[in-house]
């Protein structure tokens, strides 16, 4: 199994039914793709809907409907769509139940880095900042390294996207939380021990007793 | 509300106009009013829009001939000639959190001076900022924002400027349409008073100075 696909596999089983999901670009779109048969699941785009569908058949897409990134999509039975100024209320007034975001780094007391790197990428923050300030969960969904580096940092040296720290970290790795605000080493990925997962992990980890793999 | 054409509508837009334009990523843009900013050579626009979509498109045309000054936004990562002339200080653009850009505009348009959100604080975003604790939560003192003219987009328009939007087009149109001095409207589909019915209307007709006519 990829990186993503255990990273997507893994928060999919944070879903519950009925859930309010918000899903960043990336690694975390996949997360739609496992979302377990049955459970019903509500998920937003920013711009504007609730009730966001797979890409549409051939010949089946509207100009008007499209995801946040500005491609065609399906809205699901159910669906409503709404202007801006509600779609960030459901985000900033805590009626988003989880939102899954990319992350550049996150540090040992669960803040993240995720929208900009000074000097050579400043693509502005879009959403995140909101939702990571309003949604009821925050998930991260990135790769545990990037290039050798650990992307699990001490302390975030790229500009935070919010002063609010996030729940968990879903890593190729790692589950990672932050119980009393200190970064806790949850789950390793099948096969992985956790002086495995340790020795690649910038960050001081806590580490219980009983560290059990994740079940995919 | 008055009838004009696109040439008429730009032509009322003098260079170094405020200007809010609704859409996202392009989507739900008034594209025939842009494409008339770019033949009108209009120059040292002050933009207030969600993106700045992609090059050749929505108001990424605007980009293309360097008719912005300034912008205010939220997200510019998909335009590379934005961030060539924000880096190069051709444009000064001043990148705020997506729902704070929304409620400041809305501010605007309701007769408030700002608003209180908590998203920013412990960020970059708060420098320079009013902090104001309520109820023992800290939050961000946010201005309203309003400008000269709101470009909207909508998917109907009756004959008295009653506005109903479609699908993930309406996004910032409908916030936008209040709160700006003049407010020119370009529809997909104009149609007789009582298609829309009462309930259905998004924009109400008074808040419309001129709708664009088709063909």
């Amino acid at each position: 199994m990829d990186a993503q696909t255990i990273i997507a596999r893994r928060v999919a089983q944070e879903l519950r039914p009925g859930n309010l999901v918000n899903l960043g670009i990336g690694i975390p779109t996949l997360v739609a793709n496992y979302v377990p048969e049955g459970l019903k699941i509500f998920f937003q785009s920013e711009n504007g809907l609730i009730g966001t569908g797979p890409i549409p058949e051939q010949g089946m897409a509207h100009p008007l409907l499209t995801d946040a990134g500005g491609r065609p999509i399906s809205a699901l039975p159910g669906a409503a769509t709404f202007d801006s100024a509600m779609s960030f209320g459901l985000i900033r007034g805590g009626h988003v139940d989880i939102t899954v975001l990319g992350g550049l780094q996150v540090d040992a007391g669960g803040h993240l880095a995720n929208w900009m790197i000074p000097g050579k990428m400043v693509p502005g923050m879009g959403g995140a900042m909101d939702l990571v300030a309003g949604a009821k969960r925050v998930i991260v969904a990135m790769q545990h390294a990037a290039k050798g580096k650990s992307k699990i940092v001490a302390k975030c040296n790229l500009p935070l996207t919010s002063g609010r720290p996030v729940d968990m970290v879903v890593t190729d790795m790692a589950v990672i939380a932050f119980p009393g605000g200190k970064a806790t080493l949850m789950e390793t990925a099948p096969g992985l021990k956790v002086a495995e997962v340790l020795a690649v992990t910038e960050a001081e980890l806590a580490v219980p007793d009983n560290v059990p793999e994740m079940k995919l | 509300m008055k009838s004009v054409s696109v040439e008429e509508a730009v032509a009322l837009i003098p260079n170094g106009a405020s200007i809010m334009v609704g859409g996202f990523m392009g989507i739900g843009t008034p594209e025939r009013l842009l494409d008339e900013l770019v033949r009108q050579k209009k120059s040292d626009i002050s933009l207030i829009c969600n993106d700045a979509c992609r090059p050749g498109m929505g108001v990424g045309k605007l980009f293309d001939g360097g008719q912005v000054s300034r912008m205010i936004g939220t997200h510019i990562g998909l335009n590379p000639k934005a961030q060539q002339q924000m880096l190069g200080k051709q444009v000064d653009i001043s990148l705020v959190p997506q729902g704070t850009f929304v409620e400041r505009i809305r501010a605007g348009g309701c007769g408030l001076g700002g608003v209180l959100t908590p998203t920013g604080v412990g960020t970059l975003v708060e420098e320079g900022k009013q902090k104001i604790d309520v109820n023992g939560k800290t939050y961000l003192l946010e201005t309203a924002l309003r400008a000269d003219f709101a470009l909207v987009h909508t998917f109907l328009a009756d004959y008295v400027g009653n506005l109903s939007y479609a699908l993930t087009a309406r996004n910032f149109n409908p916030v936008m349409a209040m709160a700006a001095d003049t407010v020119i409207v370009t529809a997909e589909h104009i149609v007789p008073v009582g298609v829309i019915a009462p309930d259905h209307v998004v924009t109400p007709g008074p808040l419309v100075d001129y709708l664009v006519a088709n063909g």
